[in-house]
């Protein structure tokens, strides 16, 4: 993505010069110019209110995809740990770039992160792109994509990782459009094409009653976000280290356009979130009213696992919104989801159905979500969740 | 205020099917709908001049019956709709998609906000939104939840997984809302009237001054090579039988299995 200045525009204000994270535009004869600094980063486009600095595109036949090598991962971080999804892509990262033959390397971007560097290396990663400064402390999309679109035109990894998650998604398309790159949302395969070396990147579509497969055989890189607990987090080797390669940045606070006034967590927000349990079980309205969700946190907490809900409970004003599972609420995957009481519509199903062990639990043996149980039990949800909870409480030994 | 909201026409997604002969997607006899977060947008978007005044323009980019979305969005009370069409945007990704409507933006000139909705019901991707704000050259604020606006500055409170997050930006920015935002008003009889008669202008790839190798197939760098019905595990198992037994049963299986 060729950037330039049109001279004949600019009106020499310098508002770029704060902009550019790099310190690579100086002022000549009242006009700015880039000199030998810039990274391409595409900081600068936004801060001019006259439209002179201009991003070409290029287009997608003219890219050589021969220059662009390895495999990336972008790391996203909660409360100074890595997410399991960046682990889950490093350890996927590592078989793609063995069957390609190249590299695999995260990109860590944050503030104080640097302990997190190795981690990556325990599940993989030959080396960790590094990123370090105080504006970086709390994601934001502006920020993060500057620095990591320099890095990208910089190095021209072939394939670049990171999760379907909320700042995922954020990122990765602004990221894309920023540099031309293709984008497959919310993947849930990924695979080499042997002949062409191209990504085979397979999705749902049409809230889950469509698979596609999608390629990118042009633009590089091949971007993909990819779906939290898909992949499968490699065991740790603690042996491994990796190469730290910092990138040093001069971000100013006063360019980011968005500023963070407050992080609100919800009351019961402590409550483990659906998306990243093991297990989850949930209740629909054949609860009948609020207070039997108790039957569901009971087994949940015997379980360790999440409570989950359907729309017409939240609806209902049973449950809070964030414990919602289907198409307008979390996409979840689960090793085994227990579903009491819920019909099985298809926008619950398509939040829920490709979780590894389905158990139903419904009094009416022609509901839809027995078309995707592994285990099906036609019964009062009023017995069988309390018995359930009973005897698993003694098979775990918690009486 | 001068707000847009971008909406797209979806089919009704709890009838779209694989065809198993020829593995391409039935839609035909699919109803279209506005894809629901979008009508979320929309009201979003008429809250805000109820309160601070100004108007509302919806576009759409798709095929020219993609006009009864935007018919159905003056209904709610949108001032203005425009109907993006071309054969040059057929075949386009969320990257051509989102060139095209910063195009259609740059004519329509002067706004002060941008709204989209969460994702689409089709692809559910959620990249549309943030690529047009790139191309733009604005700031985006996904996942919004609240919004405020003073002056040239907007408040947003965002919906993340396990918390909110507020975050004040400036004007022009935007924003992509999620369902919990608001509950959309039904058509009034007097706005269906109205939107009845208004005329909806169709712009076409010259009119929007787009570079055809950036729209459609052409600038997409995303292709589609196969889809596919989902494998659906073959038919589970019916545990029956008095229930201390059953639920015995399934916990040896679970057991077994190591799911617990
Ligand atoms: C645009 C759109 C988006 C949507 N998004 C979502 C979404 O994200 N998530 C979602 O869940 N839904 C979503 N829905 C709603 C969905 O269509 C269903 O309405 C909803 O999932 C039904 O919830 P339910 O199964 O709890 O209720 P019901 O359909 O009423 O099912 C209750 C079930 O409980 C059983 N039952 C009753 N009593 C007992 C008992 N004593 N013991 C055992 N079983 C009992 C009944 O047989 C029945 O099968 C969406 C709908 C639309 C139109
Ligand atoms: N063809 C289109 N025309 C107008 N707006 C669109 C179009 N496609 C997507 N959008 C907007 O972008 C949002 C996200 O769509 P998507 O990225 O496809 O999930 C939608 O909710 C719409 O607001």
């Amino acid at each position: 993505m060729p950037i330039y200045i049109d001279a004949d525009k600019c009106v020499g204000c310098k508002l770029c010069l704060s902009a550019c994270p790099y310190g690579a535009i100086d002022m000549v004869e009242g006009k700015a110019v880039f000199n030998d600094n810039c990274t391409q980063c595409g900081a600068c486009i936004s801060s001019c209110k006259f439209g002179a600095i201009i991003a070409e595109i290029t287009r997608k036949e003219n890219v050589d995809t021969s220059q662009y090598k390895g495999v990336w991962v972008l790391a996203e971080t909660h409360d100074g740990r890595l997410a399991d999804v960046t682990l889950e892509l490093v350890s996927e990262g590592r078989k793609l770039a063995d069957e390609l033959g190249v590299e695999l390397a995260m990109v860590l971007a944050g503030w104080q992160v640097e302990p997190l560097a190795q981690i990556a290396a325990h599940y993989g990663a030959d080396k960790v792109y590094l990123v370090e400064h105080e504006t970086l402390e709390h994601y934001r999309t502006d920020p993060f994509t500057s620095v990591i679109a320099a890095l990208i035109n910089q190095y021209k990894p072939e394939i670049v990782l990171i999760g379907a998650t909320v700042m995922g998604r954020d990122l990765a398309s602004r990221i894309a459009a920023r540099i031309g790159a293709g984008l497959t949302a919310d993947c849930t395969g990924l695979a080499i094409d042997p002949e062409t070396r191209l990504l085979m990147q397979t999705r749902p579509a049409f809230g889950g009653n469509v698979m596609a497969t999608i390629v990118c055989r042009h633009a590089r890189p091949q971007m993909a976000t990819v779906r939290p607990r898909v992949m499968k987090k490699a065991e740790p080797d603690l042996s491994r280290t990796a190469e730290i390669i910092r990138s040093h940045v001069d971000l100013k606070e006063q360019a980011i356009a968005a500023k963070i006034l407050e992080i609100i967590r919800e009351e019961g927000r402590d409550e483990l979130d659906v998306q990243e349990a093991e297990i989850i079980v949930s209740g629909g309205r054949g609860l009948r009213k609020a207070e039997n969700f108790a039957l569901i946190r009971e087994l949940a907490e015997v379980l360790g696992a999440a409570v989950g809900a359907s729309r017409a409970t939240v609806d209902a004003g049973w449950i809070p919104a964030y414990h919602q599972v289907g198409q307008t609420g979390k996409t979840v995957q689960p090793k085994l989801y227990i579903a009491c009481g819920i019909s099985g519509a298809v926008q619950h199903l398509a939040g829920m159905g490709s979780s590894d062990c389905i158990v139903a639990i419904n009094n009416d043996p022609d509901a839809p979500i027995f078309g995707v149980a592994h285990y099906g039990i036609v019964g009062d949800l009023f017995e069988v969740v309390p018995a359930l909870t009973k005897a698993l409480k003694k098979e775990l030994g918690l009486e | 205020m001068n707000i847009i909201v971008s909406i797209k026409q979806v089919p009704d997604t709890t009838e779209v099917r694989i065809d198993p002969v020829t593995n391409t997607l039935v839609r035909e006899g699919v109803p279209s709908i506005i894809n629901p977060f979008d009508e979320n947008a929309i009201e979003c978007g008429l809250q805000l001049v109820e309160k601070h005044g100004g108007k509302v323009t919806v576009i759409t980019m798709g095929p020219p019956q993609a006009q009864q979305a935007l018919k159905d969005a003056l209904a709610m009370g949108a001032d203005e709709a425009i109907l993006v069409s071309d054969r040059a945007f057929a075949g386009s990704d969320t990257l051509a998609t989102s060139y095209t409507l910063a195009q259609t933006i740059k004519k329509l000139g002067e706004y002060d906000l941008i709204i989209c909705g969460k994702q689409a019901f089709d692809g559910d991707t959620a990249q549309v939104g943030p690529g047009l704000a790139e191309h733009l050259g604005i700031p985006q604020v996904t996942y919004a939840i609240d919004i405020e606006v003073e002056g040239k500055k907007a408040r947003v409170k965002r919906l993340l997984s396990d918390r909110f997050e507020v975050v004040e930006t400036r004007l022009p920015c935007l924003i992509t809302v999620v369902k919990q935002m608001n509950e959309p008003r039904h058509a009034s009889l007097k706005n269906v009237m109205k939107a009845r008669k208004k005329e909806i202008p169709t712009w076409t790839a010259a009119d929007i001054e787009a570079d055809e190798s950036r729209c459609g197939l052409n600038g997409s760098p995303t292709n589609v090579v196969k889809v596919f019905a989902p494998q659906r595990h073959t038919q589970g198992e019916r545990l029956e039988g008095d229930v201390n037994d059953v639920v015995e049963r399934l916990v040896k299986i679970l057991r077994e299995k190591q799911v617990v």
